[in-house]
């Protein structure tokens, strides 16, 4: 009992009103993290390989549609505030709201791909490949890894849209909704570095 | 107006979008060097962290995730910062 007193001491010191509770499933967080330490070395691997060679890089940069990346993250963000609005919603047991901000979220995700489809095929269709330049092997790469990823996030989004639908999510019962939204954020999370990183900074 | 911006996931989607644009105008007025690389990684950071606090709803997890997922982004701005440094000298 005493240790349960002193646990309970250590939780209300906390600044959060709240008890901490980490949403969905603590797996889903190992994954994410995981994920963003693989990500980590890419984005420090193109910025150490754009020291040696600054030049080639500016110049080939400019090549890039700057406006596709950009949109594409104003899809993503708007992506994931759906997302975030159906965890509210099953929060709240607003059990109709929930498949259909999934879905919408999963539209703006089909955007960002569409959008990513018609910059691959420009690219490729101007003869550029992954050996064209190390700038353009880092693009490729680098976008090709996340496109996939984004993928992968459209498919949990199709699982927990399926799932909702069924009115499997509650208060209190919101844990693969979370999971599934956790994953479908860290997406967009990991955008937010490669459009800067990758279109802009020079 | 000012009752949907008591929700947290409004008011970071509203930061978010703008701040987009900010780093696109940086891009479009071809902004470059120390300054540059240092407010698209500040802007960066700040969508970053309201992806990981609002979005990801972090700001209620246990301290150590939060650490975690906001240290992620300060090694990995650092590291490029480095990078971008280096290229400068």
């Amino acid at each position: 009992m005493a240790i349960i007193g002193d646990m309970n001491t250590a939780v209300a010191t906390a600044p959060e009103p709240a008890s901490p509770r980490l949403p969905g499933d603590l797996a889903i967080w190992f994954f994410i993290l995981a994920e963003m330490l693989a990500f980590a070395v890419f984005f420090s691997s193109y910025a150490f390989a754009r020291s040696a060679d600054p030049e080639l890089f500016n110049f080939y940069q400019q090549t890039l549609d700057r406006n596709a990346g950009a949109l594409n993250t104003l899809l993503l963000v708007t992506g994931s505030w759906f997302v975030v609005l159906a965890v509210q919603a099953a929060h709240r047991n607003d059990q109709a709201a929930v498949p259909r901000h999934i879905a919408l979220g999963m539209l703006c995700g089909a955007g960002f791909l569409v959008v990513k489809v018609f910059e691959y095929a420009e690219k490729f269709g101007a003869g550029i490949s992954l050996s064209t330049n190390t700038f353009y092997m880092f693009y490729i790469s680098l976008t090709f890894f996340h496109f996939m990823h984004v993928i992968l996030g459209m498919v949990i989004l199709a699982v927990i849209w399926t799932q909702a639908r069924k009115g499997a999510y509650k208060p209190g019962h919101c844990n693969g909704l979370e999971s599934g939204a956790a994953y479908w954020h860290m997406v967009d999370l990991l955008w937010i570095i490669l459009f800067p990183l990758v279109y802009v900074m020079r | 107006m000012m009752n949907a911006l008591k929700n947290p996931a409004h008011r970071a989607w509203l930061v978010l979008m703008v701040a987009t644009g900010i780093t696109w105008y940086l891009g479009e007025v071809g902004a470059a060097g120390t300054a540059a690389i240092v407010a698209m990684l500040v802007i960066a950071f700040i969508k970053g962290r309201l992806v990981v606090l609002d979005f990801m709803e972090l700001r209620g997890a246990p301290r150590l995730w939060r650490t975690l997922l906001e240290g992620w982004l300060i090694v990995v701005g650092s590291l490029i910062l480095l990078a971008y440094w280096i290229s400068l000298k």
